[in-house]
């Protein structure tokens, strides 16, 4: 099987973010796989394990992202590709991503193709779907379980709490809920054998892709960070007149009950 | 220049869900003046576009088909572009809910458009309009704009006023018919796994539990308050990865965001992740037997003391407040 994962180089979730003239200050953070797409990556090394094939696991960005496939080859993954866009583009938005991933993915007939459902820096959970449609194939977001058999898959999905079972078929482009499964961490002998596993480097050129082409159809005019929340109140005195006090507060002063 | 805009509508249990009234209001921003049409898709929802109109839609337009009655994207991908096709509108707005996340993406790439996700908040107006959004799960907020063309945002619940209801407001309801053909997903069940029908991200009090709720059972006073308040469980990774509840409750920078008026962790430590999903809740009432926890940096309110003697307490002392 001819299994793909999207892979995206984020923040790691336990950085505080700093904003300096409208933009994130990158400097000093430490990165980290989205963690959604380690789902994706792992899902992809279990299908593949399972039904044999290969997995690839791409990435968009400068050759800084080097390190996170890398570490998705060390997962378990067997090839990796990095569209570097960094000398190309200025700026890109999901509709950028998205047509980048697809004019790549449009030739090497898919089968399986998984991503994070949201990255945890933008959040908006576009990229995957809109890549689905524009190789023409069906997608399912949100996943918590994937069978497969032959080109029958049956499908669980979380949608707000609740889930739902679909089954749908090959080729099928799927993004990862938390609850897929339980990522790895790289092994000693994986990491070593990562070194060695081939990782290609495209550009917008070898993709036949001007700039024009993926010019973003949205901007972002400013990062800001929300107001600093003024320190609460902790209250005092016996536990029910805590309690008393409390309820008071919550009906009176902030009027939310 | 005045636009022409579309919201798509969504109902839960046969009813609309207030996200597409909050959508309307949003839409009404945008519109500059121009028309605002309502969609709905479904098996039976014609009932509903009185509803939207009452709400600030102009008209609505309904696409009623047996394949609609359970959400599929290529189902109502189809419904949405043979009414796209009839109406040519200048912007589109969905609400930020499973379905709208799901759908948006799909539509936005037939489109070749934009698309502003999971807006918050609107600066300005009509063209000038300016899009809140928050990033890194709202440990910052960034302003978007659209370039030209196709304006498509969705909408976070929760954060967009609602226009007032207005019973007086009358407007054309039509029915659209759309041969709804080839769905490549086929829903064969629906396990329903949320508390009373109240929507994590939709609700209006969140009652949280992290690793001190100590047990699975250790939830029911938490839901109890929940239900006595009208409002949904959730919890923090460490409940979900400990077993003591399902991952579809876990709020933070892995799980949903919330932003209820009200928000109580209960036995919650505050973990950046954490915080990531909650800090924007209007009002935020901590309640830990650890004095130095994170939570209470956070808290409007806080109480120092062991979540099972509080909650029970809490149950009584707002009933009290309720029969008063």
């Amino acid at each position: 099987m001819n299994i793909y994962a999207l892979v995206k180089r984020t923040f790691d979730t336990e950085e505080r973010i700093a904003v300096s003239n409208g933009k994130i200050v990158e400097d000093g953070a430490e990165f980290i796989i989205n963690p959604y797409d380690e789902y994706a990556i792992e899902e992809a090394i279990q299908v593949r394990d399972e039904h044999g094939g290969e997995v690839t696991v791409i990435t968009i960005g400068d050759e800084e992202a080097e390190k996170q496939l890398r570490t998705a080859l060390a997962m378990g993954a067997d090839k990796a590709v990095l569209i570097n866009t960094e000398d190309d583009l200025d700026e890109m938005d999901e509709f950028t991503a998205a047509k980048i991933i697809a004019e790549y993915l449009k030739d090497k007939n898919a089968d399986l193709i998984l991503a994070g459902n949201v990255a945890i820096d933008g959040g908006s959970g576009q990229v995957g779907p809109r890549v689905a449609e524009l190789l023409g194939i069906n997608y399912v977001t949100t996943i918590t379980n994937l069978e497969i058999e032959g080109t029958s898959v049956k499908i669980i999905r979380d949608v707000e709490g609740d889930s739902e079972t679909i089954e749908t078929s090959l080729p099928l482009l799927v993004t990862a809920q938390q609850g897929l499964n339980e990522p790895r961490y790289p092994s000693l002998p994986g990491i070593m054998k990562a070194k060695k596993k081939p990782l290609d480097e495209l550009e917008l050129d070898d993709l036949d892709l001007d700039e024009d082409d993926v010019e973003a159809k949205t901007e972002t005019i400013e990062i800001y960070l929300p107001p600093q929340k003024a320190a609460g109140r902790v209250l005092e005195g016996d536990l029910s007149h805590q309690v008393k006090e409390l309820v008071d507060l919550l009906n009176k002063e902030a009027k939310v009950l | 220049m005045s636009k022409k805009v579309v919201v798509l509508g969504e109902a839960r249990e046969g009813a609309l869900r207030n996200v597409s009234f909050e959508a309307i209001a949003a839409a009404k921003t945008v519109a500059g003046g121009g028309e605002i049409v309502g969609l709905l898709f479904g098996d039976a929802v014609q009932s509903l576009g009185e509803e939207m109109i009452k709400h600030g839609a102009d008209r609505v337009i309904t696409v009623e088909h047996p394949h609609l009655k359970h959400y599929t994207s290529d189902g109502f991908g189809q419904a949405f572009m043979a009414v796209y096709d009839q109406e040519k509108p200048d912007a589109i707005v969905f609400g930020h809910t499973a379905l709208g996340k799901d759908l948006s993406p799909k539509i936005a790439s037939k489109l070749a458009s934009g698309l502003i996700s999971d807006v918050t908040a609107i600066d300005g107006e009509g063209d000038d309009a300016v899009f809140i959004r928050p990033i890194f799960s709202g440990k910052a907020f960034e302003k978007v704009k659209n370039k030209d063309g196709l304006l498509f945002i969705t909408v976070r619940p929760n954060n967009i006023e609602p226009l007032a209801k207005d019973d007086s407001r009358s407007g054309d309801v039509s029915s659209v018919s759309v041969d709804i053909t080839n769905l490549r997903s086929v829903i064969s069940e629906v396990v329903r796994k949320s508390t009373e029908g109240v929507d994590l991200s939709e609700a209006k009090v969140v009652i949280a539990g992290g690793r001190g709720v100590k047990s699975a059972e250790g939830f029911a006073p938490l839901e109890e308050l929940a239900n006595l308040l009208g409002g949904a469980v959730g919890a923090s990774r460490g409940a979900c990865d400990a077993d003591y509840c399902d991952y579809s409750l876990q709020i933070g920078q892995t799980g949903k965001v919330v932003t209820p008026d009200l928000y109580i962790a209960a036995g919650i430590s505050g973990a950046i992740q954490h915080m990531a999903g909650m800090s924007n809740s209007k009002v935020i009432v901590a309640i830990n037997k650890d004095p130095e926890a994170n939570i209470f940096k956070v808290a409007d309110y806080g109480i120092v003391g062991d979540l099972f003697e509080v909650i029970p307490m809490m149950i009584e002392e707002i009933k009290k407040v309720k029969t008063n």
